[in-house]
């Protein structure tokens, strides 16, 4: 099975992140830069899948040059070999952009199966399969928990409010996973040593036949007017036990009406 | 005046209440007329009708609820052309996102997710990097789609002739590359959903174990609240993940959020930051949660916590 797994790279969560004041892009120098923790499961799902069934699993990633480092993790942690989209011409593209590009980058090394973490931790959309999907033709199945596949069908838990919807479509399909569907590894001494020979094919938006009208921050179909740092919080109450703390936190909560 | 289609989220025929809300948001920027998939309107109009809701459109097959969203962008698609409106909105839950992000390829729109509040010029607030940063962007190009984050805005009725109109009825093979075989419904199905709910009970580290969130959730339900679980707590297994509130969790903002036995890491306050109300318990006096809170108490929860609801029970009852 030939597996393709998405890999975004971001600013750590537990760093200040921002956004630049010149074009209202994310600063990508104010903060240190990881692999979406989120992708991890995606990468550990493909290698489970391709242990299982055979095949490759081949890491693609879209982004500026240190991306690198996140898709160095990702072969570390066991992946054959990557793809790196990396071009000036992409700076500041939205998600309907990045999707545009990464779709053309699939059509041209072609796939079984496409697996992506939920969301970034970064933009938080959570729209990025739908959206492949949507450009490759092939079937959604998103939010996974669970997947199952003999190759030619695929069945997933889509995680649902209520608990979750059984989904089944054939391959070729783009998948996304949840973090509850496994426990991703840790690269080895050995994998980390490997990775350094694995190959990584560098693309650019002319390699890949990416119109580089169609994306970028100018082609973006939305615009940032203005942002600003939320005010902090002013200072609430608060007060130490002392056998009637259940009681005073009741009169708070008389007090706001919300009992 | 140009119409703002919305799309409901409904259980069978109940409405769910991000649908008023957005109905409410709708009407101030044109006539709101809603979207609706699957058996149900007809019972569910009253309430649509309650908010204002000029229209409804019914594609009422089962085959829309019966593969992944692919036939409601595909149906969105159809009344875009057809009908031109100024704006579509959806709930920024995880499917209306992804309706709203197959509805912008299908139409060349640009796509608004997570909004907390739609402006003059269908400027859309959205509050970024777990609630430190409020951004105010606009859609430039084609029909402006907003996903917009349920508890985000007040729903205000204002009566509307919710008047049944047919829409497309049938679902393009295209659309039906994933079939859902099973719903399968879990645990908590008598509590409101976490990220509709007006109150949210979380529990943290502190409650220790399984079976402790059983004191969460009596507080919780004392308060008719949903209950969430910080990070912690569902990578030990001790509450189901989907309940999880956090930066790869759930985003909630309800009215009153109950932090209980939670420190506040910055992966939890990521997902409740926005809140309007927050309550904190917590042994630990130096926890950030408490930077949040606006009433905290420095004690041990389980004893805090019983007594608060006795209190709220007594309340209650008298």
């Amino acid at each position: 099975m030939n597996i393709v797994v998405c890999v975004k790279q971001v600013p750590d969560t537990g760093s200040e992140r921002t956004l630049k004041a010149a074009d209202s892009t994310l600063d990508r120098e104010s903060s240190d830069a990881l692999i979406n923790e989120l992708d991890e499961y995606a990468i550990e799902e493909g290698l489970r899948l391709a242990e299982a069934h055979g095949g490759e699993v081949t890491i693609l990633s879209m982004g500026p040059p240190k991306a690198s480092e996140s898709i160095r993790k990702a072969l570390s942690m066991g992946a054959d070999k990557a793809v790196h989209l990396v071009d000036d011409g992409l700076a500041g593209s939205d998600a309907l952009a990045t999707s545009e590009a990464i779709a053309a980058v699939l059509g041209r090394i072609g796939f079984d199966l496409v697996i992506l973490g939920s969301e970034s931790t970064d933009a938080r959309m959570g729209v990025l399969a739908a959206l492949l999907a949507e450009r490759l033709g092939v079937p959604q199945l998103s939010f996974a928990s669970k997947v199952e596949t003999d190759g030619q069908t695929i069945k997933i838990h889509r995680q649902a409010d209520y608990g979750y919807d059984k989904v089944e479509a054939s391959l070729p399909a783009v998948l996304s996973v949840v973090e509850k569907i496994n426990e991703p590894r840790y690269p080895s001494f050995k994998g980390i040593m490997a990775a350094k020979k694995k190959p990584v094919e560098t693309l650019s938006l002319a390699d890949a036949g990416v119109d580089p009208a169609r994306v970028g921050l100018a082609a973006s179909a939305s615009e940032v007017v203005s942002f600003a740092k939320r005010p902090p919080r002013q200072a609430g109450t608060i007060v130490k036990d002392e056998g009637d703390g259940g009681g005073k936190a009741a009169e708070f909560l008389a007090a706001q009406k919300f009992i | 005046m140009a119409e703002i289609l919305v799309l409901a989220e409904h259980s069978g025929e109940t409405v769910k209440k991000v649908t008023c809300e957005l109905l409410t948001l709708a009407r101030r920027f044109g006539e709101p007329a809603v979207v609706w998939t699957g058996p149900g309107a007809e019972a569910g109009r009253d309430r649509l009708a309650e908010f204002g809701a000029a229209k409804v459109y019914v594609a009422a097959g089962e085959e829309f609820d019966d593969y992944v969203v692919a036939p409601k962008a595909e149906l969105l698609a159809a009344l875009v052309a057809a009908g031109s409106p100024a704006a579509v909105l959806v709930a920024s839950t995880p499917e209306g996102r992804e309706v709203a992000a197959r509805l912008a390829v299908k139409t060349g729109s640009g796509l608004i997710t997570d909004a907390v509040g739609i402006g003059d010029g269908l400027v859309a607030e959205q509050s970024i990097f777990g609630g430190a940063i409020v951004v105010k962007s606009r859609v430039t190009a084609g029909t402006p789609i907003i996903a917009v984050r349920p508890n985000a805005t007040t729903p205000e009725p204002s009566p509307g002739a919710a008047e049944i109109v047919a829409a497309g009825t049938d679902v393009s093979d295209a659309a039906k590359g994933a079939r859902v075989t099973e719903r399968v419904v879990q645990e908590g199905g008598e509590r409101p959903e976490l990220t509709e709910a007006s109150i949210v009970v979380s529990g943290g580290r502190g409650v220790g174990n399984a079976e402790n969130f059983a004191l969460i959730e009596k507080l919780a339900d004392a308060l008719g609240a949903a209950v969430g679980a910080s990070r912690a707590a569902t990578d030990a297994g001790w509450y189901p993940h989907q309940f999880q509130v956090g930066q790869t969790g759930k985003m909630v903002s309800p009215q009153l959020y109950l932090a209980v036995g939670i420190s506040g890491a910055i992966q939890h306050r990521a997902g409740m930051q926005t809140s309007k109300t927050i309550m904190v318990i917590n042994k630990d006096a130096e926890a950030p949660i408490f930077e949040l809170a606006d009433f905290g108490v420095v004690g041990d929860l389980f004893s805090v916590v019983p007594q608060l609801i006795d209190e709220i029970q007594q309340r209650s009852g008298s």
